[in-house]
């Protein structure tokens, strides 16, 4: 048993240096020379603020902007330093209590009577940054509205932000809610 | 289920058996003691390595004294670890100013990094700095696979030597898996991760003004490293809390795709090495086919199950063609979201991609299941190889039993005492699973911590065992299992589930290396063909079916005819 203790502590020791410090350090100092913007969290800044992350989604409530999916980050919605989905089982009244709320007010409020999944669904990590094109194209009437642009405009705009499966099929179809939003703000401020 | 998702989920299939033969012969060899082409860049840091840690490479050890050098290894991270999570306020790199993790939670997340287990009931991005995520965490992820591989390879030796009383170095074969298999590949991984999109700095977090005028702070970190050996690793501990569902720990369906053929790496070549070192590979591709065909009618069951969507939110006017999106991330979908959570629990990896515990009842009982099924599908890096040579052994037996000969395995007589340390270490999983949850399910103050109510609430309680038993780590997370009630006993549930199934394992091992190998004969069994693949595909599914088949009905099965009918709890 004793004979073991020597190699037990000095290998621990060593990995400890290797795999430990050594090994994250370098692939730091490699991933902020080759790649700064993504390594550092692929900020987007306007104006000289930092305005968000290109790939964490955030809250949006005025009617000028696509909205998000539902979030259920710990503290507030989109709290991207709480990530967590709602955890909410499939037959968990709580959950089918929010999904009526929400889904109540978007069929009202585009008069459906049935809305893409990922309108009234939290997302697993309260961050996604994504909705797919369907609920993206619901959206723009609203939008379009708000911001007195011609429906078309904003179409064109939706669909060319349009993310596809890489190669046909890989991923899934889908539209960055931050990005889209801030395309949306240079064409009209 | 569409074409486009099974296109996929074949693709990645397809990358995985395309690396089995070239690392299983690679790690083949660097176990046999042969030259292997990193030998010029790894060689001088390994004899450096042995020479300040006073090892002689060349002295074998018997299956005590390489039992008990792995665990006074474990033991001596175990302390390391645990006095980090302590100490952390005053240590460097913690640009949150996170404070000491309190001590019942500091055992159970250090008895989890120890045991390949990677439980977390703390969230990292609220919890842990920089300086143990690396430090602390993220040896632990290289050292515990380490750990896995070389137990493995102990085994495999035992059948392959004849009247042998050594099963080789434990410090040898540990400092090789970690120095020419698991650094090299994460090192490639965590860049190829970086290129992917995952954050990589020592940065605590960055505060920024959202469009619509808010506040977000968004955390940071060196992800890319830890999430390479992560995966790789069979790991599964989350650099944040909501693991590889977050946007940063998982950027876009090529990290996706690389996270699940990475888990997969390892434990589908280590059979193919099993096979060359006992002198037929044949032996190792049955292993490989019994794993597999479990797997994938796993990954069918939950694909099917959540691409149906929930029928309650249907009902409210949710378009069920989207699946059951509740808990899943837009860039992966149903279909990927279901083949991770089959791969990750067929594995004791545990990371995740979508919340389990949101997942319906039938797609949520698959995870549950594969990791009831005993963590060998292809299981972790090391311990699904051991894991499936127990069940190989209880194979023969049965087969045995059938036609009244003393069974065999590899040209190694299978006697009483194999047999009982064969139960010995399969029976620690019922027994701890089932034990601990029937205590919790009555606890008043274990109750508390449900975040479902109902059968669901049973679910929850049964994954948190089932998880930490098996050493998988992923849960249905609304469970707050950060009571002292739940890090205790989930702790001691890792502890059993991993040293108390290696310690019988190991005099399996050295019980059979002792054995001398008899000539196949006509009236041998062979163990390679697809009845013996069938054979040990029965034991495994009967062995877990006997043994949790009435809890799960009372959780999962009994919530899928609720859901339904439309109730909800």
């Amino acid at each position: 048993m004793f004979a073991h203790l020597r190699p037990a502590i000095v290998l621990l020791a060593l990995f400890v240096a290797l795999t430990g410090i050594a090994y994250p350090l370098a692939m730091t100092g490699v991933a902020q020379i080759a790649l700064p913007g993504q390594a550092n969290g692929t900020l987007i800044e306007r104006n000289g603020t930092v305005i968000g992350s290109g790939r964490i989604g955030q809250p949006f409530t005025s009617d000028r902007y696509f909205q998000p999916r539902p979030s259920a980050t710990g503290g507030a919605p989109y709290n991207a330093a709480n990530s967590s989905g709602s955890n909410l089982g499939p037959t968990s009244q709580k959950l089918a209590d929010r999904v009526k709320d929400d889904a109540s007010s978007l069929k009202k409020e585009y008069g459906l009577t049935t809305v893409p999944v990922d309108a009234a669904t939290a997302s697993a990590s309260g961050l996604d940054p994504h909705i797919s094109p369907d609920y993206a194209l619901l959206q723009l009437a609203t939008v379009a509205k708000a911001r007195g642009l011609p429906e078309e405009r904003v179409r064109a705009l939706v669909e060319g932000r349009i993310e596809r499966r890489l190669l046909g099929f890989i991923g899934e179809p889908r539209v960055n809610v931050l990005r889209l939003n801030l395309a949306l703000d240079t064409l009209q401020p | 289920m569409t074409a486009i998702g099974w296109l996929q989920i074949a693709l990645i299939f397809a990358l995985v058996l395309a690396c089995v033969k070239p690392l299983g012969a690679f790690m083949a060899r660097l176990f046999s003691n042969e030259r292997t082409f990193l030998a010029p860049v790894f060689g001088p840091v390994e004899r450096g390595f042995y020479r300040l840690a006073g090892v002689d490479p060349t002295r074998e050890q018997g299956w005590l004294a390489y039992a008990l050098a792995m665990l006074v290894f474990n033991a001596a991270g175990f302390v390391l670890l645990y006095g980090l999570m302590r100490l952390q306020a005053v240590l460097p790199l913690n640009p949150q100013g996170f404070g000491p993790v309190a001590p019942d939670q500091a055992f159970n997340t250090a008895v989890s990094f120890v045991s390949n287990t990677n439980w977390q009931s703390y969230g990292g991005e609220t919890t842990m700095g920089h300086f143990v995520q690396m430090a602390g965490l993220t040896v632990q992820n290289f050292l515990s696979a380490a750990t896995g591989m070389a137990l493995a390879l102990a085994l495999v030796r035992a059948f392959a030597r004849s009247g042998a009383t050594t099963l080789g170095n434990f410090w040898v074969d540990m400092t090789r898996a970690t120095l020419y298999v698991l650094l090299p590949i994460s090192i490639l991984l965590a860049l190829a991760f970086a290129i992917s999109g995952m954050p990589q700095t020592l940065q605590g977090s960055v505060d920024a003004v959202t469009l619509d005028g808010a506040k977000q702070t968004i955390a940071l970190g060196p992800v890319a490293s830890q999430e390479a050996i992560k995966q790789l690793g069979t790991n599964g501990g989350g650099f944040f809390s909501a693991n590889a569902a977050h946007p940063f720990e998982n950027p876009s369906a090529i990290s996706n795709v690389l996270s699940i053929w990475s888990m997969l790496l390892i434990a589908a070549a280590l059979p193919y090495t099993f096979g060359r070192m006992v002198g037929d590979t044949r032996q190792g591709w049955a292993l490989l086919g019994a794993m597999f065909s479990i797997l994938i009618a796993g990954v069918f069951v939950a694909y099917w199950a959540e691409a149906q969507g929930n029928p309650i939110l249907t009902a409210l006017g949710l378009d069920p063609s989207g699946g059951n999106m509740e808990g899943k991330e837009v860039r992966f979908g149903v279909a990927m979201s279901a083949l991770y959570a089959a791969v990750t629990t067929g594995l004791s990896c545990g990371c995740v991609n979508a919340m389990h515990d949101s997942f319906t009842p039938l797609g949520g009982l698959v995870p549950l299941l594969l990791i009831q099924l005993g963590e060998v599908l292809p299981g972790g890096v090391g311990s699904g190889l051991y894991g499936m040579l127990v069940f190989a052994i209880v194979t023969v037996f049965v087969a045995g039993l059938m036609v009244g000969r003393t069974p065999e395995y590899l040209g190694k007589k299978i006697e009483a005492r194999e047999m009982k340390l064969t139960m010995l270490a399969l029976l620690i999983l019922p027994l701890s699973i089932l034990g601990f949850s029937s205590a919790a399910a009555m606890l008043p103050s274990a109750l508390a911590s449900l975040a479902n109510a109902g059968p669901h609430g049973l679910s929850e309680i049964l994954y948190a065992y089932s998880s930490a038993t098996g050493n998988n780590g992923s849960a249905f997370g609304g469970l707050n299992a950060n009571t002292p009630w739940y890090n205790t006993t989930l702790g001691l549930a890792m502890l059993l589930g991993r040293f108390g199934y290696i310690i019988p394992m190991m005099a399996i091992a050295g019980s059979i290396a002792g054995k001398t190998k008899v000539a196949a004969s006509a009236g041998t069994f062979p163990t390679h063909t697809p009845l013996f693949v069938a054979l040990l595909v029965g034991v495994i599914l009967i062995m877990a079916g006997l043994e949790f088949f009435p809890a799960l009905a009372l959780g999962p099965i009994v919530e899928h005819f609720s859901m339904i009918a439309g109730k909800t709890f």
